[in-house]
């Protein structure tokens, strides 16, 4: 949901102040605003009254104070997919930052065949995440898939049918997935780095690898910081890869709050329960949004590029 | 992890939810809220997630009295399915059909959906028992008992065992349609051959040839875990055989722990028992029934045998080469267990399909409904179609003569007698409980065959959901 929200708008203080261009902005602000509205607070809204009712789907829509609330929280399911979310959330940036970082400052120098690549490397982006799972679960198929098909005993591993291999395996095609975003990401970042500093360095005597931790990874902080943001607030709303990979199986080993929440309303018809499970998901991302935030440190405005 | 596309997927969760709660309370509002997205241009990405499906329910085009439609894709199923509509609107130019099909899992969900918004099709398909119960208590289906009464013919064409999962409290909601399949226990005859294994005739001689096809490197059983229902199958019979149907029956009728019967923990510690000894192959927990992997497994001699509904013996036919024509496939009522209670000729599985009206239709509607009950649903062309095309059994008696020209007559000879001598047809147990206890029975299979519950745990858990 965080994601949807519009980022904030700073209307440019007019040198004259009732001058007529505060105007016109503020109308900019409407489109969005009204989309956030309809799509995000309202329905947010409901599912947080529903929250507070029993309902099948089918029948009539009975107020039930706070027994779901109960209901969920006093259930082993909630911590456990909420265990999966953080542990999918956790394992997948500790795996994608480090490799799309290295991607994306490789990708950022200007030469031909480095273009070449990022072109490659950007196709998995490409795919949609359904496509993506039914590939990946084919190829990991115990029983015709690449290992049994190469006879590579190595690669004939019960890929999603162990708890932990699965998750791995989750973790991995999620990665495989969205690197290409956030080199993308970090390919615009570095190339938004002064080049006059990297010539300073270099006048200085500094190596690549100094370089790179002394120019390069100070000037990504705030990059970093988006491409983590969206990296760990997307993972917790994760559904259609593991819904058609794993359907949160083998057992309940890959059920992340998502999925919980998908088979609690939609195959189980509890609507009510399922709605808490949404407003906590709501409740998390917004958390870990705003804290992500607050790691960042000073304002958002302060330069970066002090001594450039 | 959050890619620009995957920002829509997060509205799609949201808006299912939304349009569930902002139909009940305001449909206006939502009609403007849609023009709103229309206008702004985003329309498409957001419509593309779900919410208009073809058919925009009863009031689909056409005259007054045409009645909507809506059953599932799939061959042979779907062209049976459409050839017999296309049958009853040439006659019956003033009482039209008008058809759409879905794909199985979606049309789960957007039926659900269609008919809590009051946006149900006139014919409503589905499989009876649990499901049927929460629009029979939502008020939004039709009593048919009295027309049943009125329609004698109807009713006595077709199998009386048909109408148990139609029938709540004691009256008849939905008309029983399509065909019968009982679950089967297949098996390669030439995979038994090669192991010079002979077909076990109980339980404990089925379990004796596991380590027999595992040292072969055969799996013993194909097993699609994935799916869970596919699991379920597996305890369904052995609770019957073990404890007999009354087992099921006390859990169906929501008596309070009804779980707790011995035959119960009897047959969760044998299933667990096979997921040790290996009967259901490596990986048997990642295999997917949707793409039919399990059933590959049975043809290409990777698993020696598979427990699973009669309407596979269509798609090995169709997927498996000349398996099933060259006589490869075997077939059985799933064997006893010793010192079990459960009669081996009782069976279990769809009884039947099922057609129910939707009480939001209007007068001229439920007429075109009804007369299609009578003329058109398993006319003698339909019965054909299920037999030749299908590989099926429809609900229909005295069929013996069609079935016995067909190509596979054996086979449906087969199901027909099962069918017909079983003392107790059970209805699958995840379409006669209620939704909510369906879901808490699949989950708690997929964790048993995970060895993640034990089989005390799993009792303790269910009894929490009975009756819910």
């Amino acid at each position: 949901m965080t994601a949807l929200a519009p980022p904030p708008i700073r209307v440019a203080k007019s040198s004259n102040p009732t001058g007529g261009r505060s105007k016109p902005v503020v109308w900019m602000v409407l489109p969005a605003l009204l989309m956030f509205t309809a799509f995000g607070l309202v329905p947010l809204l409901g599912v947080l009254g529903l929250s507070f009712t029993q309902w099948d789907g089918i029948g009539a829509i009975n107020p039930a104070g706070l027994d779901s609330w109960k209901a969920v929280l006093s259930e082993p399911g909630l911590l456990h997919s909420l265990w999966v979310t953080f542990l999918v959330m956790a394992l997948s940036w500790v795996f994608q930052t480090p490799l799309s970082l290295l991607i994306g400052v490789f990708l950022a120098s200007h030469k031909r065949y480095r273009g070449f690549l990022a072109v490659l490397y950007f196709i998995p982006l490409l795919l949609s995440s359904a496509a993506i799972a039914i590939t990946f679960s084919a190829l990991l198929n115990p029983n015709f898939g690449l290992g049994a098909g190469l006879g590579v005993e190595l690669l004939n591993q019960d890929w999603l049918g162990q708890g932990n291999l699965a998750l791995g395996v989750l973790v991995f095609v999620v990665s495989w997935q969205f690197i290409p975003f956030h080199s993308l990401i970090y390919q615009g970042g570095v190339r938004q780095i002064p080049t006059s500093m990297y010539e300073a360095a270099q006048i200085d005597g500094a190596g690549k690898v100094r370089t790179f931790f002394s120019i390069t990874l100070p000037q990504l902080k705030y990059t970093i910081i988006t491409s983590s943001t969206l990296m760990v607030v997307g993972s917790l709303t994760f559904f259609d890869l593991i819904f058609v990979l794993t359907a949160g199986g083998p057992g309940d080993a890959t059920r992340v709050l998502a999925l919980e929440m998908y088979q609690t309303g939609f195959k189980a018809n509890l609507m009510g329960p399922a709605s808490v499970i949404a407003v906590i998901l709501v409740l998390v991302g917004l958390g870990l949004a705003l804290l992500l935030r607050r790691l960042g440190g000073g304002a958002a405005t302060d330069s970066q590029l002090e001594g450039a | 992890m959050a890619h620009p596309l995957s920002t829509f997927d997060r509205p799609c969760t949201w808006r299912l939810k939304s349009t569930e709660t902002s139909v009940e309370r305001s449909p206006i509002s939502r009609r403007t809220f849609l023009s709103l997205t229309a206008a702004a241009g985003a329309g498409a990405a957001l419509a593309a997630c779900g919410s208009s499906g073809p058919g925009g329910g009863s009031s689909g085009g056409g005259s007054a009295s045409t009645a909507s439609y809506w059953f599932l894709t799939g061959q042979p199923g779907e062209g049976i399915r459409q050839a017999a509509a296309e049958r009853f609107n040439k006659a019956n130019p003033n009482n039209k059909l008008q058809f759409t099909a879905f794909e199985n899992d979606a049309y789960k969900q957007k039926i659900k959906t269609a008919i809590g918004a009051g946006q149900a099709p006139t014919l409503i398909w589905g499989w009876g028992g649990g499901g049927l119960k929460s629009y029979v208590d939502a008020g939004q289906v039709e009593d048919l008992t009295d027309w049943f009464g009125q329609n004698a013919a109807v009713k006595d064409k077709l199998f009386p065992s048909s109408f148990g999962p139609a029938t709540i409290n004691g009256k008849i909601y939905a008309m029983p349609c399509e065909t019968v399949q009982p679950i089967i226990l297949y098996y390669n005859k030439k995979v038994f051959e090669q192991a010079g294994a002979k077909v076990p005739q109980s339980f404990e001689e089925m379990m004796a040839l596991v380590p027999t096809f595992k040292n072969k490197g055969i799996a013993p059983f194909s097993l699609a875990g994935k799916a869970r229902w596919t699991n379920m199958m597996w305890l369904e019979f052995l609770l019957d055989r073990i404890g007999g149907p009354d087992v099921f029956n006390a859990v169906f009728a929501g008596e309070k722990d009804a779980w707790s019967n011995p035959a119960v923990l009897d047959m969760l510690t044998k299933i667990q028992g096979m997921v040790a000894a290996g009967a259901f192959g490596k990986g048997f927990s990642s295999v997917d029934a949707a793409g039919n992997a399990d059933q590959a497994l049975l043809y290409t001699g990777k698993a020696a045998m598979m427990l699973h509904g009669g309407w596979t013996y269509g798609s090995m036919k169709n997927d498996g080469g000349k398996f099933v024509s060259s006589g490869q496939l075997g077939w059985m009522n799933f064997p006893p267990v010793e010192g079990g209670k459960g009669d081996p000729a009782d069976t279990v599985g769809n009884p039947g399909q099922y057609l129910a009206i939707s009480s939001k239709a209007s007068a001229e509607q439920k007429e075109t409904a009804k007369k299609f009950f009578q003329t058109g649903v398993l006319d003698q062309e339909e019965v054909k179609a299920w037999v030749n095309e299908g590989g099926s059994v429809p609900v229909v008696k005295g069929t013996e003569s069609v079935l016995a020209a067909s190509p596979d007559a054996d086979f449906l000879k087969f199901v027909y007698d099962t069918s017909v001598n079983a003392k107790v047809f059970a209805q699958s147990w995840d379409q006669a409980l209620s939704p909510t206890a369906a879901e808490a029975l699949l989950d708690n299979i997929a964790k048993l065959f995970q060895n993640q519950v034990s089989p005390q745990q799993w009792v303790t858990n269910m009894n929490q959901v009975i009756g819910k």
